[in-house]
């Protein structure tokens, strides 16, 4: 049989209004726009946000508790010990040391690239979208030419273009948010062009607001769920890149990264000397990393799409209902009387 | 005099002891299992003729749209039936209760003995197949064992019969405009002979000669096949104009119940007389209500709503979610 | 007090398909008076041009050719910086038309900060309060930090005339204000569209495809058929004694509980025979060619 459910595609569009029911069935009126677009708090998004504080707490003040991650010292490659907790490198650098250094470095990388390649890409995705017509055309074929270039070999080419002395983080960062934009504004402008086209936009144009109000007042809340979800993975994305940038020796050169780090521990030949101490730290804390953003990110699709939020407790209403109206089928079709068995079973 | 007004007549006389009932449903309640449990639909009875135009009428979350798919047992949880009886008489004189029904029975039945035009079906069109793909697929659902040559003149039989050419048989949905999508939409919901069609708002969509096509097509297809229609609206004068009984719908509860004539001359629920007074005639005098001022607010609207739960929406299927 | 005059309005539009272009003319020399204290009904179906219309007026779209005039009682033109304070619009979804992310207040208050109605805040949250008790939204104070979800269909229908009104529009183009609402409460929104109009003196466009309420809302009806006008006059005159085909189709697919029966009857005019070459103009009492400039329209012969 055919489709008769009458269907009606999601769109992000939509979410302020959906949240709004949602929280609205819930019994809870929000009152506040702002504290909507807020994720509740699960176990996962506990999860994450903890691993996220927790990396971050140790490469923003770590670096001012260890000592000097390029000291060397006469006792190469000894493992964990209690003056040094995660052991040393061939040259007798403090691996830990060097730890938070590079997850200061990684965690730099990533904020700069994630707030780069968003600020790109709300603009050509929102403004383009807004504009629409030949502004619109134009965006959108800067950015289509810009998604089908190829990343990593292009930030490979690049990289290895720029000279290594001049080659810092900021050239890095500029690279990889230069190339990881353009996915992120093809969906803006998806959606843009879907709140653009919403009578509350045409209604505040016609009540007289100004271009750019529109756009941050009116349409942006509207985005925020997906630029932010946007944001998470173009960090991650960065932090991950400039891994694989610097471990194949293209990476910032006056910088030390997570990546960096396994690029010495590679050279020294930690894997096959069985130095684990050396490349599984910082293997770890960009997975861990990594795990908690991504976990921070299922807490925003539910913001996205607030039908994810009320799943679980959608289903269990359903059971409970389904079950209910079998134990009256069950009834009618021992042919008692339906209509009490099922009143008391309601009950 | 009209010919709708001599059926009309027809049916006063006729009706309701001569004709046989085709559906009854009894005390039907069903509660939506949210938070705070609501009760969409509450103690509804009432008894379909055959051959009859019911229209069932109400305001958005009245339940006229879950009773309907209550009806067919189409409601998806959370909404459940929690108490009633609802019962087919079948045209050879079998009696189904409808809520004992297994769900392979429930397949079976629905579509064959009972069919639903949905609220804003003709945008439920399958977009990538053609009307005949979509036509075959009903059919041999249903009577697997029909060769190809009878689908294919049951499929042009359908679609003259509301009115669209069968050259369009090879169509895609969007290559028709949106009267002929919702007339393909009730071709298939006659193309088993249903008893009992159930339409939901068919007409809401479309502007107002379209409507008036299809609602022909509705009253002269009742009249050729001998089919009941439950047709739901908000908008009482078309029932009246349609119908041959009307039940009207107030918070899940049916209201009055009462023949097309008499609820127009003599309404006696007060909500049936606002609704009646809802609407301005289009010949009458230009009425009381005319710019004056006063009447401003509805009773009942300027109550803040804030703190009632938003109740999950009419539809089941929840257009929305 | 202000009133527009629409000149010979078209507006095309370019369908590309492929490399051909087609030009569909959305509107074709359509004029109309706006007066104030007057409301004209703008009647037709989808597809007819009446919401294009609406954008043009309401400068969302520009015109393919044409005119609209805003004047003012002692003769000054509203230009362009003024315009958006003089015409406003209500749109026909409420749902829609409030931008869920932001509270009632919102919605009227910037209206009433951007035409520099109110100088800061504390007279801004008067003002909003004061317009939200004209609409009958009471009590103010505790509908004013509510967002649109918390509000009914008609509520927010409310608050939508009410965010038109703020800047102190004198032209009000409603475009099927009605059509998205409970039927119980059409006819109590319609009259307090009636009351603000008489208040402030407005002239009103009621953009609708009902042709009841087009009759007891309006002072006068315009019939506009893909894009061009096929018959104006007053409200009565054009319902009850319509001339053009068209209008008398539209008559009987409306019903009727006073004259049951006519939906259903056969039509009461040869539908092939409906064309758009005429209109019948109740004031002058004869019919004119359309889609041409008002000025050029000859006088036509045409049974009715």
């Amino acid at each position: 049989m055919t489709n008769l459910k009458p269907t009606s595609e999601p769109s992000v569009a939509d979410s302020a209004e959906l949240l709004a029911e949602t929280s609205a069935e819930s019994g809870r009126p929000v009152r506040s726009g702002w504290r909507m677009l807020l994720p509740t708090m699960t176990p996962w998004l506990a999860i994450g946000l903890g691993l996220i504080v927790a990396i971050t707490l140790f490469g923003v003040i770590g670096p001012y508790l260890v000592g000097d991650p390029r000291a060397i010292r006469d006792m190469g490659l000894t493992g964990p010990s209690a003056d040094f907790w995660l052991g040393t490198t061939q040259t007798g650098q403090d691996v830990l040391a060097q730890l938070a250094h590079a997850t200061r470095g990684s965690l730099q990388i990533g904020v700069i690239v994630g707030l780069l390649a968003t600020a790109l890409s709300a603009f050509f995705g929102i403004y383009g979208a807004y504009r629409g017509r030949a502004v619109d055309e134009v965006f959108s074929l800067f950015t289509n030419v810009f998604l089908v270039i190829p990343g990593l070999p292009l930030v490979i080419v690049i990289s290895g273009f720029v000279p290594a002395e001049s080659r810092g983080l900021w050239t890095i960062a500029v690279v990889l948010a230069v190339t990881s934009w353009a996915g992120s504004a093809r969906v803006l402008r998806a959606q843009t062009l879907s709140v653009r086209n919403r009578d509350y936009v045409a209604a505040s144009q016609v009540s007289g607001e100004r271009p750019w109000r529109v756009i941050i007042v009116e349409i942006l809340p509207n985005l925020l769920p997906v630029i932010a979800s946007q944001f998470v993975f173009a960090v991650i994305a960065a932090i991950l890149g400039e891994a694989g940038l610097s471990f194949i020796g293209l990476g910032a050169s006056n910088s030390s990264t997570l990546g960096t780090m396994l690029f010495y521990a590679q050279n020294g030949f930690a894997l096959s000397l069985g130095a684990w101490w050396w490349f599984i730290p910082p293997g770890l804390i960009i997975a861990l990393f990594g795990t908690g953003l991504s976990l921070v990110n299922f807490s925003i699709d539910e913001i996205i799409n607030p039908k994810l939020k009320n799943l679980r407790l959608h289903r269990k209403r359903a059971r409970r209902a389904a079950r209910l109206e079998r134990e009256l089928a069950q009834a009618a079709r021992r042919g008692g009387p339906a209509a009490t068995a099922s009143k008391e079973s309601a009950r | 005099m009209t010919a709708a007004d001599n059926r009309r007549d027809e049916a006063v006389l006729t009706e309701p002891a001569l004709t046989e009932p085709v559906l009854t449903v009894e005390d039907l309640t069903v509660v939506y299992e949210v938070e705070q449990p609501v009760t969409a639909v509450k103690d509804a009875s009432l008894t379909l003729h055959r051959g009859e135009i019911l229209g069932l009428a109400g305001e958005s979350g009245c339940g006229k749209t879950t009773l309907a798919y209550a009806v067919n047992r189409l409601h998806r949880p959370p909404a459940r039936i929690s108490s009633g009886r609802i019962t087919f008489h079948d045209k050879d004189g079998d009696d189904v209760d409808i809520l004992a029904l297994e769900d392979a029975e429930l397949r079976a039945f629905r579509w064959d003995k009972l069919s639903m035009v949905f609220q804003g079906a003709m945008n439920a069109l399958n977009p990538v197949t053609t009307v005949r793909a979509q036509l075959k697929d009903t059919l041999l659902a249903h009577r697997p064992r029909m060769s190809r040559k009878e689908v294919r003149e049951r499929s042009e039989e359908v679609l003259r019969r509301v009115g669209v050419d069968p050259g369009r048989l090879g169509s895609y949905p969007h290559e028709l405009s949106g009267g002929m999508r919702q007339r393909v939409m009730i071709a298939m919901a006659m193309l088993l002979e249903p008893q009992i069609m159930i339409m939901d708002e068919p007409t809401t969509a479309l502007d107002v000669v379209v409507q008036r096509d299809i609602l022909r097509e509705i009253v002269r297809l009742r009249d050729e096949l001998d089919f009941a229609v439950v047709f739901i609206t908000h908008d009482l004068p078309l029932l009246l104009e349609i119908s041959d009984r009307i039940a009207v719908m107030l918070e899940g509860e049916i209201v009055e119940l009462e023949t097309a004539e008499k609820l127009y001359r003599e309404a006696r629920h007060p909500y049936t007389r606002k609704l009646l007074g809802s609407f301005p005639s289009l010949s009458g005098e230009r009425g009381a209500f005319i710019r004056t001022g006063v009447d401003e607010t509805a009773p009942g609207e300027e109550t803040p709503e804030a703190t009632t739960p938003t109740v999950p929406a009419q539809a089941p299927t929840e257009e929305r979610a | 007090m202000t009133s527009v005059h629409v000149t010979d309005l078209v507006k095309d539009y370019t369908i590309r398909n492929g490399l051909k272009r087609t030009r569909l003319r959305a509107v074709d020399h359509v004029s109309l008076e706006l007066t104030p204290g007057r409301t004209v009904a703008l009647v037709g179906e989808s597809g007819s041009g009446k919401s294009t219309i609406a954008k043009i007026l309401t400068r969302m779209e520009k015109p393919t050719a044409g005119t609209v005039a805003v004047e003012r009682d002692d003769g000054t033109t509203v230009d362009r910086s003024a315009y958006r304070r003089e015409v406003q619009m209500v749109f026909q979804d409420p749902f829609a038309s409030l931008n869920p992310f932001h509270s009632i207040e919102h919605h009227i208050a910037r209206p009433l900060r951007i035409h520099n109605r109110t100088a800061k805040g504390e007279e801004t949250r008067e003002r909003v309060l004061e317009m939200l008790e004209r609409v009958n939204l009471t009590p103010a104070a505790n509908i004013a930090p509510r967002r649109p979800h918390e509000l009914s269909g008609g509520q927010r229908q409310r608050v939508a005339i009410a965010r038109a009104l703020a800047p102190g529009a004198k032209v009000l183009i409603a475009d099927e204000p009605v059509s998205m609402l409970d039927v119980s409460i059409r006819l109590g929104v319609l009259n307090l569209m009636g009351r603000l109009q008489r208040e402030d003196d407005l002239a009103v466009l009621y953009i609708t495809h009902d042709l009841a309420t087009a009759r007891h809302f309006s002072d006068e009806i315009t019939v506009l058929y893909r894009g061009r006008v096929v018959e104006r006059g007053p409200a009565d005159a054009v319902i009850l004694d319509p001339h053009h085909e068209y209008t008398k189709l539209l008559a009987a697919a409306a019903p009727d509980p006073e004259r049951p029966g006519r939906v259903t009857a056969a039509d009461p005019v040869d539908r092939d025979a409906i064309d758009n070459s005429a209109c019948y103009d109740h004031f002058a009492g004869e019919w004119r060619e359309a889609g041409v400039p008002a000025a050029e329209a000859k006088a036509v012969t045409r049974a009715d």
